[in-house]
């Protein structure tokens, strides 16, 4: 018997009893429907989660702070005239680093290059002498992408000062649409040293899309930040000139986990605190993943049973079919193409029904994504149900695998049939 | 063949005996003609050496106190051409004689030689394309798949041996033609009359162009006029195209329209005994 008899024999012989068929398809598509949203719920949110990680910054990039020394676990802390408002929470505070914090930072093995990041408060930010609106500047590092409406990302070598707009300052600074703001300059304010506001232009490059970690502040390029920093500590001290909230260290990502581990150590040996992105995002990552896992374990336990299905249909049919494979045995049909005649027919109920599972799945997902999008507005730009094409062919090659291995057994007694008793059976 | 004469009732014995005699009558000319024919082939037949020889052939079923011995040292030479009935009661080993014959069972001891070569050489793979290409099966229960069409039915041999649709289809066709059950192809088997559902199982047996057809009880769920025709197609095509015919059967007239009778009586060959000649 040719191969390709086999399939399409094996094919024709699972629908020949539809309604068991069909039941047993229904047991797998549970399954695999299940496994199918629960891997798509995790592959969305961790994909939403990626792309933040990507606009908030880069892979081989640590945020250093200088660890505050002595800080009491009760009661009030003794005040430190270094320390100064640190990025997060609202009064934490972190240790300015110096000059030379960043020189030895420079120092400590497996550092690649250290850079100040340079603070700067902007009082307000104005187009073409309208309305003047508060406005926050974040920190750009290379690689860091923002969302963008339209427009690109800050040019880093430009000599222009550039920045990327948050779409929400489009209405009010009356810059149209957001083809429209690109190209177009804005007036930034800043007050130096001395306590007088002085204003510096930068050019739009591009119009951000909101975002959870990018929040609502621009983003300018190197040369923007410099003109900036130059002109709020212009008359001011040189010690206040010289202190940084925190630095960007430049690593090998490709070390591996335990070299960055290792460079984490001897930062903290010498005061310092260096988080990566994976510290400051991993644990969302982490508690998503086990959501994920636990809720994948019911599905695959969900087709166990279903595979169970499996081996109970397949056991009736080779019953039913007992005198038919006995003739075919009689006429010369060996026990290696039974074998395979009832596996690929459990590997068929496993793939319509896994087929079915996966785009009843996607269609629930599609709809469910409908529903989320005004149920979690506070989350822009988050797709709730999301399927890569790869997750999708595992699961249907891996409930393929389970309808195979169910098949064997039924299949195994099938190939063993002694052809003059099986035409006798009645 | 109408639907009318349908199903596979059990008739009396007597009634059958009679009933198939008063057809025979009728066709007595026609019978005659064949037992000219098949005598000839017979003579040639003996000059070559036979088709299938079996030789002190034992078969047990069982091992110990439980043992069951079916054949007990069996002797037989099927020449060439030659129509056999093996006849016997039941439990008297046609049936397992017959499993031997058709190589579907292996014999304790003894020898089957089929074309000169001993059979208990042949692997297994070599014993299905002997049983695929060389054999073909009637049964008294027809062994139809009853969902499938009558094409698909018939053209099974061609499928396990692995030829392409195409040349399935086209002798699936012809041999349907031979049998006159052309216009029946694209029908459930289900569908059919119990003479037409045999008629199919024929020429399911054809259509590998099969030296031995293999009947058991071919005409046991037929009533007398649908198996007497059955008779005939089975005989004609020993007579025209030199398939060897090895009917088992209780049926004393079936056994007498064969070349010779066999009769099987606790596991050795009773009385050998030359019907047509």
């Amino acid at each position: 018997m040719k191969a390709v008899d086999v399939v399409a024999t094996a094919f024709r012989n699972s629908f020949r009893s539809r309604l068991r068929t069909s039941l047993t398809v229904l047991a797998i598509f549970i399954g695999a429907f299940t496994l199918s949203l629960t891997n798509g719920l995790g592959t969305g949110v961790n994909s939403y989660l990626d792309d933040t990680v990507a606009s908030v910054g880069v892979e081989d990039v640590m945020t250093v702070t200088k660890v505050a020394e002595d800080v009491p676990t009760e009661g009030p802390a003794e005040y430190d005239p270094d320390q100064m408002e640190a990025d997060g929470p609202p009064g934490a505070t972190t240790v300015a680093l110096s000059e030379d914090d960043i020189d030895t930072i420079a120092d400590i093995e497996g550092v690649q290059s250290v850079q100040p990041v340079k603070q700067v408060a902007t009082d307000y930010v104005q187009h073409d002498g309208g309305d003047k609106y508060q406005l926050s500047v974040s920190q750009f590092v290379p690689g860091m992408k923002a969302e963008l409406a339209s427009g690109r990302q800050v040019d880093l070598d430009a000599d222009e000062p550039q920045l990327v707009l948050p779409e929400s300052y489009l209405e009010p600074l009356e810059l149209g649409s957001a083809q429209d703001a690109v190209g177009q300059t804005v007036r930034l304010a800043v007050t130096d040293g001395t306590g007088a506001q002085v204003t510096t232009e930068a050019t739009i490059v591009g119009v951000a899309e909101p975002g959870v970690i990018s929040g609502a502040g621009a983003i300018p390029n190197d040369v923007l930040t410099e003109a900036l920093f130059d002109l709020q500590t212009t008359g001011a001290s040189e010690a206040a000139a010289t202190q940084y909230g925190q630095a960007s260290v430049w690593f090998d990502a490709g070390a591996g986990t335990a070299e960055v581990q290792a460079l984490q150590d001897r930062l903290d040996d010498a005061g310092y605190l260096g988080s990566t992105l994976e510290d400051q995002l991993g644990t969302f990552t982490a508690v998503i993943d086990g959501i994920v896992l636990v809720l994948n374990g019911f599905a695959v336990i969900a087709l166990v049973a279903a595979g169970i299905g499996i081996v109970n249909t397949l056991f009736m049919a080779v019953q039913e079919r007992t005198r038919e494979v006995g003739l075919m045995k009689a006429m010369g049909l060996s026990s290696g193409r039974v074998f395979s005649l009832f596996s690929i027919e459990a590997v068929v109920i496993g793939l319509v029904g896994s087929a079915l599972g996966v785009l009843g799945a996607i269609g629930a997902g599609q709809l469910v994504n409908s529903f989320s999008g005004t149920l979690l507005a506070d989350l822009p730009g988050l797709t709730l149900v999301a399927f890569d094409p790869v997750t999708v062919a595992t699961v249907v090659l891996a409930v393929m695998g389970i309808a195979f291995l169910a098949g064997t057994l039924p299949a195994l007694r099938a190939a063993r049939q002694d052809p003059i008793s099986s035409l006798r059976y009645e | 063949m109408s639907a009318g004469v349908s199903g596979g009732g059990v008739i009396p014995a007597r009634y059958t005996r009679v009933t198939v005699r008063a057809i025979r009558a009728g066709s007595l000319s026609a019978r005659l003609d064949h037992v000219n024919i098949s005598g000839t082939t017979r003579e040639a037949a003996d000059v070559a050496s036979p088709l299938l020889s079996v030789s002190n052939l034992h078969k047990t079923y069982g091992s110990g106190p439980s043992a069951f011995e079916a054949l007990k040292g069996l002797d037989l030479d099927i020449a060439e051409g030659e129509s056999m009935a093996i006849i016997g009661k039941s439990g008297s080993g046609k049936s397992t004689l017959m499993h031997l014959l058709a190589l579907l069972d292996r014999p304790t001891s003894g020898t089957i030689t089929l074309d000169g070569t001993d059979t208990a050489r042949l692997s297994a793979k070599q014993l299905n394309q002997t049983r695929n290409s060389a054999f073909g099966f009637v049964f008294q229960q027809f062994f139809l798949n009853a969902q499938a069409s009558v094409l698909d039915n018939v053209t099974l041999p061609l499928k396990i041996a692995g030829v392409s649709r195409r040349e399935r289809t086209a002798r699936g066709m012809a041999a349907l033609a031979q049998l006159e059950l052309d216009d029946k192809a694209g029908n459930r088997a289900n569908d059919l009359s119990g003479g037409q559902k045999q008629r199919v199982v024929i020429a399911r047996a054809l259509i590998n162009r099969p030296r031995v057809i293999f009947a058991d009880e071919p005409t046991g769920n037929l009533d007398t006029a649908t198996g007497a025709v059955v008779e005939d197609i089975l005989f004609d095509l020993n007579r025209r195209q030199g398939i060897n015919l090895v009917v088992v059967t209780h049926d004393e007239d079936l056994a007498a329209r064969c070349d010779r009778s066999v009769f099987i009586r606790d596991g050795l060959v009773a009385v050998p005994e030359g019907v047509a000649a």
